[in-house]
């Protein structure tokens, strides 16, 4: 077995064993408490081989900011669905500092394979947030070229995302490009059979992708103990000779240093590793889920006391980072992101029924063009009626 | 007997032609050529790399083209076509071997829900330029599990092209138009066709091929044996057996055309409606088990488009709607050139 140049350099120094490496920390790291204040060293969980520095205020600010566009587009978001702009929507209120991190810990180069609650995230990595929606809005089954900003489509599949992200890496490996893919999915994922598979392959062609596990509790209604028994999904990882990490996923401060050397550490060839972000889906699973019938509000609100944007508010405001007048402009940030989902989201999106045909294949079988036809000559004799009525 | 081994021998010596190329070779040398011809075409699966696959179809990859280019993969379908998705979409142009036709299944979602929909889903900014190969069918003795007829299958599945060869030459041709489609492409393999053998001069379809001068066998079926009574309408394994009924039915005087669809997906409506025009009487044949089957669906095209040519209601000779039958069993099963006879004896010539 190879053993990564890093978990090597890691037993040498603490005289750790490489299970130790790989093993996630007992409990979880966390930077930010939760009443927003920094943590010191010794409580943050980290233990020899686990240690990870804190990012700079600069970057802490921007997350910030992000944090406060991403709460934004949430509840905008929930609050198109209710206008009957949306067909649906899976937010991740609350599991904004999970999705802020996903984005901010990538470089242009890099891709990262998102799943149906990550939009917030597929947004701060910079597709057009009207693009993002269009799979929602339910005028075609995906609305931004994953090519643009090396973003996967977003599936409703589970997991079936970290294959394609393995293979996106092993094709840039090949190539010998520093290329990393962060592999996204949730907590009931990690019960499918494409988890697996993905993190074996991954770890047999030692490949740079970062597995990032956000644990919000709930598949739809199964909770976590539903699930798996494992001790934690992070322990997952040890399985496939990979590292695997717990991190407090409402801690933007924590995730950020997590992810960033996690990433490093893949572009610098050490092979596959996996973040176990714990987390909580605040609301619904979507609109048309009722939470209350599986989980009690005692749960919610604790969880609600953990939430990422107050824990940062608190920590930048009591540092001198964040004045009010940062705090407006940040607001207004938000608020133009969100008057454009309204506004495009607003505007009745152009059908054309002859898109049915179009892209099935690069090139329309004879059989398509046929069924084409069909269907044009059927519009064209039910136009004279409908103008009539 | 002499005779025939006289002409044989007379017709080789008189053209200096071709070595006989089993539809295996042709296959390997298919790879290798694109692989030759462009860097992104790698292939992987199972025992693909050193052993060179359990048909040894990628024999020999390996060794010229290295183990980045010709690897073996953990023991998973589902990662291994999901895998080449991702490869797919950053810049490659991967070949995956199934090694057989039941053990594809696992793969199945990813085939279905992502290889096939991903070019419809990103309004065509997502092409996949991938190659499924599965070794279908029965006739080699296989044990559970090794000889079913998926094709049905994926030929349901909108986005996803299946072709399936039955000559050495179209072997070639049809896996280089495969592995070159920007389309992902369901290769299906008839594993009892693996060791026949034809004079067929593939340096010669190499140049024809990347010359692009021919004209593509994608989507155009091949009339394969002329005739002017009757057309047998098969595909990959049915191929033989149809052949050798429009043989026998040539010395009992009644003419047969053969019409071999190559690729299912696009399925050529125009040959075969032609000759169904021709000769007005059909039977369709096919190894497949029967019901809901690629076999009804030829019957159905062929009924809407050519019912007033028809002479006789459409016969199939198919497989049995039964899980493939055991080694010792399965001769009672695949389509005989006796049964096709039988259904083409049924096509009411005395009216």
């Amino acid at each position: 077995m190879t053993i990564p140049a890093e978990a090597q350099e890691a037993v040498k120094r603490f005289g750790i064993s490489i299970e130790d490496y790989m093993l996630p920390v007992h409990g979880q790291i966390q930077i930010l408490s939760e009443d927003g204040t920094i943590l010191p060293e010794d409580q943050r969980g980290s233990t020899p081989g686990h240690q990870y520095p804190v990012p700079s205020d600069k970057e802490l600010l921007e997350a910030y900011r992000r944090l406060v566009i991403g709460r934004r587009v949430n509840d905008q978001n929930s609050a198109l669905v209710r206008q009957g702009r949306l067909a649906v929507y899976p937010s991740s209120h609350g599991q904004e500092a999970c999705q802020v991190a996903a984005a901010l810990c990538l470089r242009d180069g890099d891709w990262m394979f998102p799943t149906y609650r990550d939009a917030v995230a597929v947004m701060t990595r910079g597709v057009d947030p009207v693009e993002a929606m269009t799979l929602f809005r339910g005028d075609w089954h995906g609305g931004y070229d994953p090519h643009e900003h090396h973003v996967g489509i977003q599936s409703t599949p589970l997991t079936t995302q970290l294959l394609h992200a393995v293979g996106v890496a092993h094709a840039a490996k090949l190539r010998g490009e520093d290329t990393v893919v962060l592999a996204m999915c949730g907590d009931g994922a990690t019960s499918e059979g494409d988890f697996h598979e993905a993190l074996n392959f991954a770890a047999v062609f030692h490949l740079p992708v970062v597995f990032f596990v956000q644990n919000n509790q709930y598949a739809i209604s199964v909770p976590l103990a539903h699930q798996t028994v494992a001790p934690s999904l992070a322990h997952k990882a040890v399985g496939y000779g990979m590292a695997g990490e717990r991190v407090d996923g409402n801690d933007v401060v924590a995730l950020l240093a997590v992810l960033d050397r996690a990433v490093s550490l893949a572009r610098a060839g050490s092979g596959p590793l996996l973040v176990e972000a714990n987390t909580y889906r605040m609301q619904a699973h979507t609109n048309a889920d009722d939470a209350t019938r599986y989980r009690n509000e005692a749960e919610v609100q604790a969880w609600a006391a953990k939430d990422p944007l107050h824990r940062m508010r608190h920590y930048l405001t009591s540092t001198g980072h964040l004045t009010d007048d940062v705090e407006t402009a940040f607001a207004g940030d938000a608020e133009e992101i969100a008057q454009h989902l309204r506004d495009g989201l607003s505007v009745e999106p152009q059908l054309d029924p002859q898109d049915l045909f179009r892209h099935v294949f690069t090139e329309p079988t004879p059989q398509l063009r046929e069924q084409s036809a069909f269907l044009a000559d059927e519009l064209s004799r039910e136009e004279p009626s409908q103008k009539e009525h | 007997m002499s005779t025939v081994a006289e002409a044989a021998a007379a017709r080789a010596a008189a053209s200096a032609g071709p070595e006989p190329v089993t539809f295996a070779k042709a296959l390997t040398t298919a790879m290798a050529d694109a692989m030759r011809a462009d860097d992104g075409v790698i292939v992987f699966g199972e025992d693909v790399a050193k052993l060179g696959g359990v048909f040894r179809i990628t024999d020999g990859l390996m060794a010229e083209f290295g183990e980045q280019r010709c690897f073996d993969t953990p023991l998973a379908e589902s990662g291994i076509v999901g895998m080449a998705l991702g490869m797919a979409m950053n810049g490659m142009r991967p070949i995956v071997e199934m090694q057989f036709d039941a053990f594809a299944y696992p793969a199945f979602e990813q085939i279905a829900s992502h290889v096939a929909k991903m070019h419809n889903r990103t309004r065509g900014r997502v092409k996949l330029p991938m190659v499924i190969r599965v070794p279908y069918a029965g006739g080699i003795g296989g044990v559970e599990h090794h000889c079913d007829s998926s094709e049905a299958y994926y030929a349901h599945t909108p986005g996803l092209k299946v072709f399936t060869p039955s000559s050495v030459a179209d072997a070639y041709r049809l896996l280089r138009e495969a592995i070159a489609s920007d389309d992902p492409v369901v290769f299906m393999e008839p594993k009892k066709l693996y060791w026949s053998k034809e004079a067929v001069d593939l340096a010669a379809l190499r140049e024809e091929v990347e010359a692009k001068a021919g004209q593509k066998a994608e989507g155009r079926a091949a009339v394969v044996r002329p005739g002017t009574d009757a057309t047998l309408i098969a595909y990959g394994p049915a191929i033989p057996p149809a052949l050798a009924a429009a043989e026998a039915a040539a010395e009992e005087g009644r003419s047969v055309e053969v019409v071999d669809l190559r690729t299912i997906v696009p399925f050529d409506d125009e040959t075969v409606s032609a000759s169904v025009r021709k000769t007005g009487r059909v039977v369709v044949v096919a190894e497949a088990q029967g019901f809901a089957s690629v076999a009804s669906e030829i019957v159905a095209r062929v009924q809407e488009r050519c019912f007033h040519s028809l002479a006789a209601p459409v016969r199939r000779v198919t497989g049995f709607d039964i899980p493939f039958p055991p080694p010792k069993l399965e001769h009672w099963y695949l389509p005989s050139a006796d049964r096709i006879l039988d259904a083409l004896d049924d096509l009411q010539w005395e009216d």
